[in-house]
């Protein structure tokens, strides 16, 4: 057990590695500190002024190789950096980028962490529900509604949503954000219900085919010919295995807990780590948006070891290798 | 003479294929006395199984099961509400089925599920269920029960966790045992095994067992009574060396000449022509006809009425009518 | 170099030629034709929605010189602009100053008289141009997003997974640990840094798509590859000493075409949803309907509300992947490798 741990950790480790190394051809190899330097200050702003520019943030160093010294260059440079999370200033405002995450780390969590766990709960709950009901009417009216909400793009669902609670009903604020506890949930109401709302096609889709294909599975059968009644079923039977499927499918959605959701951010004015990653896109920020990257692979690395890791508590067939 | 334990007449479970409800068991009908054994034997596709899920009204939605009456243990089954019905399922009537691989829940230790059959029926406590559940893994002979008590499904073999099926079913000593094709998933040693279990359990418990198989070999080990189907029907019915030793469907002579034996060594292995049809394709008229040997004109137009060779044997064939009634 | 409207003809017609030649290979296989007479059984109406926006796409891709158009001087429009079948069956110059309500006769700000009174179906935008015409023209676009990409995505993914599946080994690891990097960035955020650094342009944002949408079915085809190399006609054919090329080709590539057609359905509409939130983030391809809604958010805030622009934007992009998406679910019921072995 430990061995596979370490196994998996050091294969984490080397992934990480890899996502560096793509960042690194992706922005200083292919777009180049001179490309990064004109898109910053101007088209058509002269070579000295680029010139200076890329010596303020230190791009003005060999790349790859460097003969005199070669821990001096770019790409070590990079590596070094960004493993030991001294991420430096951003390319549009020279912000200390650690300073900007810290301070919207807790913006992203409060719009995120509610939106996972009700829509894990509700998702959960709904497509129980219609499985339970499978090869009737209530399933086939359904699946149509879910395809029919994952049909319409999460753009027209924040339009929409903002508009009619907003506007319309008057029932929450359009938009902004004040973190004192008492006043939060007023302006996230919306972002929650409309993220809740546009996601819930697809998940409700997607647990009820797990749940389906476990109930139609042989020891189903058995358990209905020892007398067991459907609803003892489907939890103490059926749940347990369906588990293991949507365990990987959670988990790997927790890396957006902190990156936050870009959108909702965006459009509701919450200072997050998604509205940041909104900004340098405008703003042609590559210092911070390569910081994104990095964390959100991060996260996503050590959520599927937690995930390999947690099969083990799951499924008695893989915990005792 | 007591009343049967399993009184079926016929039996009719449909599908829905293509907008139309299509029999796949049509007018099936037999009887289980108390403490007997009768094999249901035919090819795949005949319809055996949905014949047994039918009894205990397992058979998934969207199929549905009708007949003139079903009687288990005296009380009419199709007509029990479903909570009434999962009193009877476990209890009085238990089923075991092919593939121990796949009907044992794997995330739940094998102790467990047969703790939760005998809870379900009876009321009492976790330690007693316990107790009672490594006696039975006694008497089916598993090796060190009260350790395989907690093993989970993978650590056993498929032998072991038949057994393990096969404790779960007796535990509440139900009157009726329906097996499904219990020993074709094994292998052959582990087979000889399982039959011989039965066949102790049966005489111990006095357990009636319906049979579901397609190996003849099998037939010959358990049953006192044998019932051969094709194509959703019973086509002929007797005891044990009635059916073994002087069959006369010409579908049973067939499946009994395609038994290859040591006997007939250099022989060419007979077989029936032709396939099994699916059921979309049984309409009137007796459904093995494309087949028969012994095929004739009435056998396209009515499936014959069963014609009674004795008190206990009965064939449906219009040829062997025609025989019986010169 | 060649013109942008000459080469998007040649695609055409390399398009339609491509379509007959399969139409030909469907119709002699027994099991391609069964199938696709299932898909028509089973959703007839949304195949044929589909094959609505197919032809406004291909009819708007087919653009041509000269045909003299009347200008609202009454002079001859210049005849170097390229218009395609769909900007010919409106006038030639068709536009108005800015904003109207469709079928309006008047401008909506300031009731100015139109150009054009009343032949407005769906209105015209902030600088005059009409609904109906961009929306017609976006249809080309998001096409061309989920085609284009397609075409990106399947081949390098069969590549890349059938050789991890069926070399194993050294070849696997490689394959793997790149599926591993890719597959742990966040989708949407490697979309965004790749646009960002390649560009923005049609192509650049087809590749960006295509790059974070291939792993899924990569790691599919290997899956499946791994299963057909163990069976024994592969084996066979191995012992006899065919060569590996052959037998990819001949036993292994034919029988993941059913899992193609599934994947490709499947993709497009998450392509076409993608490239609208890419241009809501202000990074798309110009004249798709994601940039429309992205224009159109702002004017809800007016009052009295501008509403038609995102109306039609919103309508045509439902439109589509509604009935995308309905096909894609038939298309995988009717390609089910379980559903085609069952035989009861």
């Amino acid at each position: 057990m430990l061995a596979y741990l370490i196994r998996r950790l050091a294969y984490g480790v080397l992934t990480v590695q890899g996502v560096l190394l793509l960042l690194f051809v992706l922005f200083f190899l292919y777009a180049t500190p001179t490309e990064m330097a004109r898109r910053a200050v101007g088209e058509k702003a002269p070579p000295e002024v680029l010139e200076q520019w890329i010596v303020n943030h230190g791009y003005d160093r060999p790349r790859v190789w460097n003969p005199a010294n070669p821990s001096d260059t770019l790409l070590a440079d990079h590596f070094r950096r960004m493993l030991s999370f001294d991420f430096g200033r951003s390319d549009a405002d020279d912000s200390p980028i650690v300073e900007r995450l810290r301070q919207g780390v807790v913006p992203s969590l409060s719009v995120t962490l509610p939106l996972f766990v009700g829509g894990l709960a509700i998702g959960i709950a709904l497509s129980l529900f219609v499985a339970y009901f499978r090869e009737t009417y209530i399933d086939r009216a359904g699946v149509v509604l879910c395809v029919l909400g994952m049909s319409v793009s999460i753009l027209l669902y924040i339009i929409g949503g903002q508009f009619l609670l907003g506007k319309l009903l008057r029932w929450f604020p359009i938009s902004g954000f004040d973190p004192q506890p008492a006043l939060v949930s007023r302006f996230l109401a919306i972002p929650w219900i409309i993220g809740l709302l546009s996601g819930l096609g697809g998940e409700v889709r997607f647990y009820r085919t797990v749940f389906v294909e476990e109930t139609s599975r042989d020891y189903v059968r058995t358990a209905r010919a020892k007398g067991c009644g459907d609803g003892r079923i489907m939890w103490r039977h059926v749940l347990r295995n369906a588990m293991i499927p949507i365990l990987t499918h959670v988990v790997v959605a927790i890396p957006f807990l902190f990156t936050g959701s870009l959108l909702l951010e965006s459009f509701f004015g919450i200072p997050g780590l998604g509205s940041i990653t909104v900004d340098a896109i405008h703003g042609n920020d590559f210092s911070t948006l390569r910081v994104m990257v990095y964390i959100g692979a991060l996260l996503f690395v050590l959520a599927q070891i937690v995930t390999d890791v947690s099969y083990t508590l799951v499924d008695p067939r893989v915990r005792l290798e | 003479m007591s009343e049967p334990v399993l009184s079926v007449r016929d039996l009719r479970t449909t599908f829905p294929l293509g907008g139309e409800p299509v029999p796949v068991v049509d007018g099936v009908g037999f009887e289980v006395a108390s403490g007997e054994v009768l094999a249901l034997v035919g090819e795949s596709g005949c319809g055996k199984s949905v014949t047994a899920l039918s009894i205990l009204r397992l058979v998934p939605r969207p199929g549905r099961v009708a007949a003139g009456h079903l009687r288990l243990c005296g009380r009419d089954v199709l007509s029990l509400p479903v909570r009434e019905m999962r009193r009877v399922r476990g209890a009085d009537a238990a089923m075991i089925f092919q593939e121990p691989m796949t009907s044992l829940n794997p995330v739940v230790s094998v102790g467990a599920q047969v703790v939760e059959a005998i809870r379900l029926h009876e009321r009492v406590s976790a330690s007693q269920a316990r107790r009672r559940t490594i006696e039975l893994f006694e008497s089916v002979r598993i090796p060190d029960p009260a350790e395989r008590v907690d093993s989970y499904p993978h650590q056993l073999s498929g032998g072991l966790k038949q057994r393990v099926m096969i404790a779960m079913a007796l535990a509440l000593r139900p009157r009726l045992l329906v097996a499904d094709e219990p020993t074709t998933a094994l292998d052959v040693t582990i087979q000889a095994q399982i039959l011989e279990l039965l066949r102790e359990l049966q005489r111990e418990l006095g357990t009636a067992i319906l049979l579901i198989t397609h190996d003849l070999g099998v037939v010959n080990e358990l049953a006192d009574r044998i019932a051969v189907m094709y194509a959703g029907r019973i086509v002929e019915e007797g005891t044990r060396e009635e059916i073994l030793a002087r069959a006369r469907h010409p579908y049973t002579q067939g499946l009994l000449r395609a038994v290859p034996s040591l006997g007939r060594r250099g022989e060419r292995l007979a077989e029936i022509p032709g396939v099994v049809p699916s059921p979309i394709e049984w309409s009137r008229g007796c459904p093995f006809r494309t087949r028969c040997p012994r095929v004739l004109p009435a056998c396209a137009e009515t499936m014959p009425a069963p014609t009674r060779l004795s008190t206990t044997h009965a064939s449906r064939c219009h040829a062997v009518a025609a025989e019986v009634s010169t | 170099m060649v013109e942008p409207h000459v080469a998007s003809n040649l695609v055409v017609a390399v398009l339609v030629a491509g379509a007959l030649f399969v139409a030909r290979a469907v119709r002699k296989s027994d099991l391609w034709r069964g199938s696709l007479r299932e898909l028509a059984r089973r959703r007839p109406l949304a195949l044929g929605v589909v094959a609505i926006y197919v032809l406004v796409a291909l009819l708007d891709s087919v653009a041509w010189t000269g045909g003299g158009a009347v200008g609202a001087q009454g002079d001859q429009l210049a005849l170097h602009e390229p218009r395609s079948v769909v900007d010919r069956l409106f006038p030639g110059d068709f536009g108005e100053r800015s904003y109207s309500v469709p079928l309006a006769s008047a401008e909506f700000y300031g009731g100015a008289a139109l150009r054009h009174p009343g032949r407005h179906w769906l209105g015209t935008d902030i600088l005059g141009r009409d609904i109906l015409h961009l929306t017609l023209k976006g249809a080309r676009i998001a096409l061309l997003i989920g085609g284009f990409t397609s075409l990106i995505v399947i081949p390098l993914a069969l590549l890349f997974g059938v050789s991890a599946g069926y070399f194993g080994g050294r070849v696997d690891d490689a394959v793997f640990f790149l599926i591993s990097v890719l597959a742990s960035i966040p989708g949407l955020l490697l979309l965004i840094v790749l646009v960002m650094v390649m560009g923005r342009g049609a192509v650049q944002v087809c590749i960006a798509l295509g790059v974070t949408s291939w792993v899924g079915f990569c790691r599919v085809a290997r899956g499946e590859t791994l299963k057909l190399r163990e069976l024994d006609y592969v084996q066979a054919a191995r012992a006899l000493g065919v060569s590996e090329l052959r037998i990819i080709l001949r036993h292994v590539v034919p029988n993941l075409l059913h899992l193609v057609v599934i994947t490709f359905v499947l993709l497009f509409s998450g392509l076409v949803l993608s490239e609208a939130i890419l241009a809501w983030l202000g990074i798309g391809i110009d004249g798709s309907w994601g940039q429309m809604i992205d224009q159109a958010r702002d004017e809800l805030s007016r009052d009295p509300i501008i509403w038609w622009n995102l109306a039609a934007a919103s309508a045509a992009l439902f439109g589509l992947i509604l009935a995308v998406n309905f096909v894609g679910d038939a298309v995988r019921d009717v390609l089910d490798p379980r559903t085609l072995r069952e035989d009861r």
